[in-house]
């Protein structure tokens, strides 16, 4: 049966991927943030997911506004990085899953989630970054992944609540795959931060370490706040806290924690790491 | 026919991403996502001002493109991850605008960033249980 292993979060902010091409990470600038990430890195060399679900948004390479679901699902064999037309550079493609896309994706929608299936899908830095956090130092990517998409990008956006029901749902659909299948799940994004108008730079440490406590501790805390509530604390593109939500909805309602790392300022925001598992008391 | 209100309309210093904003600003914001070609960014960086006609933007985005007037074309609707795509051709980062926005330069846009964080490593010891490097 498919098995939820654990769920991490991690930034996916474009300057990391910069950092990481050009081997930045003992730079005093980096050398705190890259360091936070080596517990996460071991718990994946030692759990060895078959498959990683990456939530992310997409920042205009495979979604144009002419069309912006709202949860859109990978459901191909493989996904390719692409030209991003500012200069980040490129990286491999990677394997995907189909048949456990089409379940999911089955599964998804009987629940009520109604997802666009996409057979053709680009993965931006949102999906990319992550992945190099976690996977770089390999001579190839060690497991297949799922691109699930949410928009971040264009008001109306779904809630932390949808999201993090999403997750729920998303489990259930995981626990129903017929065959032995670990997955892990990366919430990516985050965490306050505001590229644009007079506000842009704003970082806010204890409106983030409240969402980092609240996502373990007490999600329902998060899924009380409007999307209006986390832009005027955590800044326009720190709605992008509410991708957190659908992994922890896939980790089960008490969990283990088994890292929490924050750093600020990275690039514009601050960046927060959570690693978790289901609570085995 | 009109524009529905928000709550989040009078966020100070912020503009909110909505169907009001992409509305209006469509054929800039098409324009940008065009630049994930090379060859349409070379077509571009020929002859800026054709090809902004070619998109048929307004007459103010077109010389908010080609001026690298950010706060201009945010205030036209230009989405940020977007504009992001437009701000190479001035030589310009996300830093940059974040400081153009404001009118400060990127020096003191990211002492603001540093600001903001300073002391951040107090409130972790205060909550506990962060790996603190």
């Amino acid at each position: 049966m498919g098995k939820v292993i654990g769920g991490l979060t991690t930034s996916h902010i474009p300057a990391v991927g910069n950092a990481m091409a050009n081997k930045l990470e003992q730079d005093p600038y980096w050398k705190r943030f890259f360091d936070g990430y080596k517990p996460v890195i071991s718990w994946l060399e030692k759990e060895k997911p078959d498959v990683v679900i990456v939530v992310y948004n997409d920042h205009g390479l495979n979604f144009f506004l002419d069309t912006v679901p709202t949860f859109a699902i990978g459901c191909a064999d493989s996904y390719a990085n692409d030209d991003e037309g500012w200069g980040i550079p490129t990286t491999a493609s990677f394997k995907g899953d189909a048949q456990l896309s089409w379940h999911l994706s089955e599964s998804l929608i009987e629940q009520g989630f109604d997802m666009t299936m996409c057979q053709e899908m680009k993965v931006d830095h949102g999906c990319v970054v992550p992945m190099n956090l976690m996977f770089r130092h390999l001579p190839e990517w060690p497991c297949k992944i799922i691109p699930l998409a949410v928009n971040t990008v264009q008001h109306p956006m779904p809630s932390a609540k949808r999201c993090y029901d999403l997750g729920k749902a998303l489990r259930v659909a995981i626990e129903s795959y017929p065959e032995d299948t670990k997955v892990a799940i990366f919430g990516t994004g985050g965490m306050s931060h505001q590229l644009q108008g007079e506000r842009a730079g704003i970082i806010d440490v204890e409106f983030d370490l409240e969402c980092m406590h609240n996502i373990v501790n007490d999600p329902d805390k998060m899924t009380a706040l409007t999307n209006t509530n986390i832009m005027e604390r955590g800044g326009t593109e720190g709605i992008e806290v509410i991708m957190w939500m659908v992994m922890r909805g896939a980790i089960a309602p008490n969990v283990n924690l088994l890292h929490k790392h924050y750093h600020a300022p990275i690039s514009n925001t601050g960046a927060g790491v959570l690693l978790m598992t289901d609570a085995t008391d | 026919m009109v524009w529905k209100k928000h709550d989040y309309d009078n966020l100070p210093g912020t503009v909110v991403f909505d169907g009001e904003c992409t509305h209006t600003s469509y054929n800039l914001n098409k324009m940008a996502f065009s630049f994930n070609s090379p060859e349409n960014r070379a077509e571009f960086a020929d002859d800026m001002d054709a090809y902004c006609r070619k998109f048929e933007l307004t007459d103010d985005q077109r010389v908010a493109v080609l001026d690298g007037d950010f706060p201009a074309l945010l205030r036209l609707g230009g989405n940020i991850y977007y504009l992001a795509k437009i701000a190479v051709f001035h030589g310009m980062t996300m830093q940059d605008a974040g400081a153009a926005f404001q009118n400060i330069t990127t020096e003191q846009f990211k002492q603001k960033l540093a600001d903001n964080a300073a002391g951040f490593q107090q409130h972790l010891e205060k909550r506990g249980g962060y790996w603190n490097g």
